[in-house]
């Protein structure tokens, strides 16, 4: 089995009408085995600035303390957050360092950038950046999540349907497969405010 | 093979372990603790490659002590958790110590608490968790009987019945265990589940 697929994770992110939302499964299990129905997979770096981290367990949370630290030297230097694009190529050059001996992580960076425009990128484990303007995926689950969004998505949403939109994506995509699910995680963020939501998804 | 399994009732934490010493066909001893005191208010249960768990648990034993003689004050479980997984982490791609954690332990302001540590360095904070071959039979015994704010008679009671199941149904079963708790009161040995009892050693 590969090492991208030991723990199991989805991971979505998408772009809506001044605001994005990002949403993620719960479930951290060791192969065919299920461990906790209530892992994060989503950090937050700042009000503003969301990571999904998707692949190994272990290497997920290794990178994300590393960007925590990175994150808070950065404030305590120019007194002011990161921009979600100087963090995508932060995390992609923490990536590449390890590039013959990578972190086995797919991150999913989604921010409101200059003028609280969304942003969001995915990259390969080895820092390979990709943007979208609609929406990006990663896991297990992201064949099954490209043609959900594919789908689902419309531009220009507003965060009440945009969150309807991206929970029927995940929640459908993670039916499919049998390394994510039991339930879902969705952040709304606009530039007021963030909504966190669970979903209740099939618990299997 | 080698099980570990725990669990938080309503003010403790129980860590169970099989007490077999095995090298492929020999069983060396069947009273082997493998559920170390770290300090006065933690556990750590640990199941794996046998030389890498005596040596791996005695370091951090020995770190979280160190820790206490030069901060004066002692580690929190969180704390002794994060740093065991911070050692497996670095070690991981270097030197991997082949040991899965079950770390359980009681703070003043928490309460009890339980963490489940992978041998690739995942951490994750639960209620119930279980290591080896008979983390199948003590993971579905437990969903089934486990609520939340258990006295330490039911505890016990549903360690009993995960007993019972693995030395019934696993088909190289451990004859003997051995049951610690840690409560408000300190961490102490529980109790031994034996079926065997090896020969005494004569004193020399």
């Amino acid at each position: 089995m590969s090492i991208f697929e030991y723990n199991g994770c989805a991971l979505v992110a998408m772009v809506g009408k001044n605001c994005f939302a990002i949403a993620s499964d719960r479930r951290l299990g060791v192969q065919l085995q299920t461990i906790a129905t209530d892992f994060q997979k989503i950090y937050k770096i700042h009000e503003k600035l969301f990571i999904g981290l998707s692949g190994l367990a272990t290497d997920a949370q290794t990178l994300y303390q590393r960007l925590v630290f990175r994150h808070k030297l950065y404030e305590l230097r120019e007194e002011r957050d990161m921009k979600p694009e100087t963090f995508a190529s932060l995390v992609s050059a923490l990536l590449y360092e390890k590039r013959f001996g990578p972190y086995f992580c797919q991150p999913v960076i989604a921010g409101l950038g200059d003028e609280d425009k969304p942003f969001i990128c995915t990259m390969d484990s080895i820092g390979a950046k990709e943007l979208a303007k609609d929406f990006v995926v990663a896991g297990t689950a992201s064949e099954s999540l490209y043609g959900a969004c594919e789908s689902m998505f419309k531009p220009d949403m507003e965060p009440e349907e945009l969150f309807e939109t991206i929970s029927q994506a995940l929640l459908s995509s993670v039916d499919r497969d049998c390394l994510s699910g039991w339930g879902g995680h969705v952040y709304v963020v606009t530039p007021t405010e963030v909504t966190e939501r669970i979903l209740k998804g099939r618990m299997d | 093979m080698e099980s570990v399994f725990g669990l938080v009732g309503k003010d403790f934490a129980i860590v169970a372990a099989d007490s077999s010493a095995v090298h492929s066909i020999l069983v060396h001893k069947t009273n082997e603790d493998k559920i170390m005191l770290l300090d006065s208010h933690k556990l750590m249960g640990a199941s794996g490659e046998t030389g890498d768990r005596a040596q791996f648990t005695e370091y951090i034993q020995k770190n979280v002590a160190l820790y206490q003689f030069r901060n004066g004050i002692p580690l929190t479980t969180a704390a002794a958790a994060n740093f065991t997984r911070g050692e497996l982490a670095t070690a991981l791609r270097k030197n991997p110590y082949m040991v899965n954690i079950i770390m359980a332990g009681h703070d003043k302001d928490v309460g009890p608490s339980l963490y489940f540590i992978d041998y690739i360095a995942s951490l994750h904070k639960l209620d119930k968790a279980a290591f080896g071959y008979g983390s199948y039979f003590a993971l579905s015994m437990m969903d089934r009987h486990y609520r939340k704010d258990m006295t330490v008679e039911e505890a016990i009671d549903l360690v009993d019945k995960v007993i019972m199941e693995i030395r019934s149904r696993l088909v190289v079963a451990p004859p003997n265990f051995v049951i610690k708790i840690v409560d408000k009161d300190g961490a102490r040995e529980y109790a031994w589940r034996e079926s065997i009892k090896d020969a005494p050693v004569p004193a020399v």
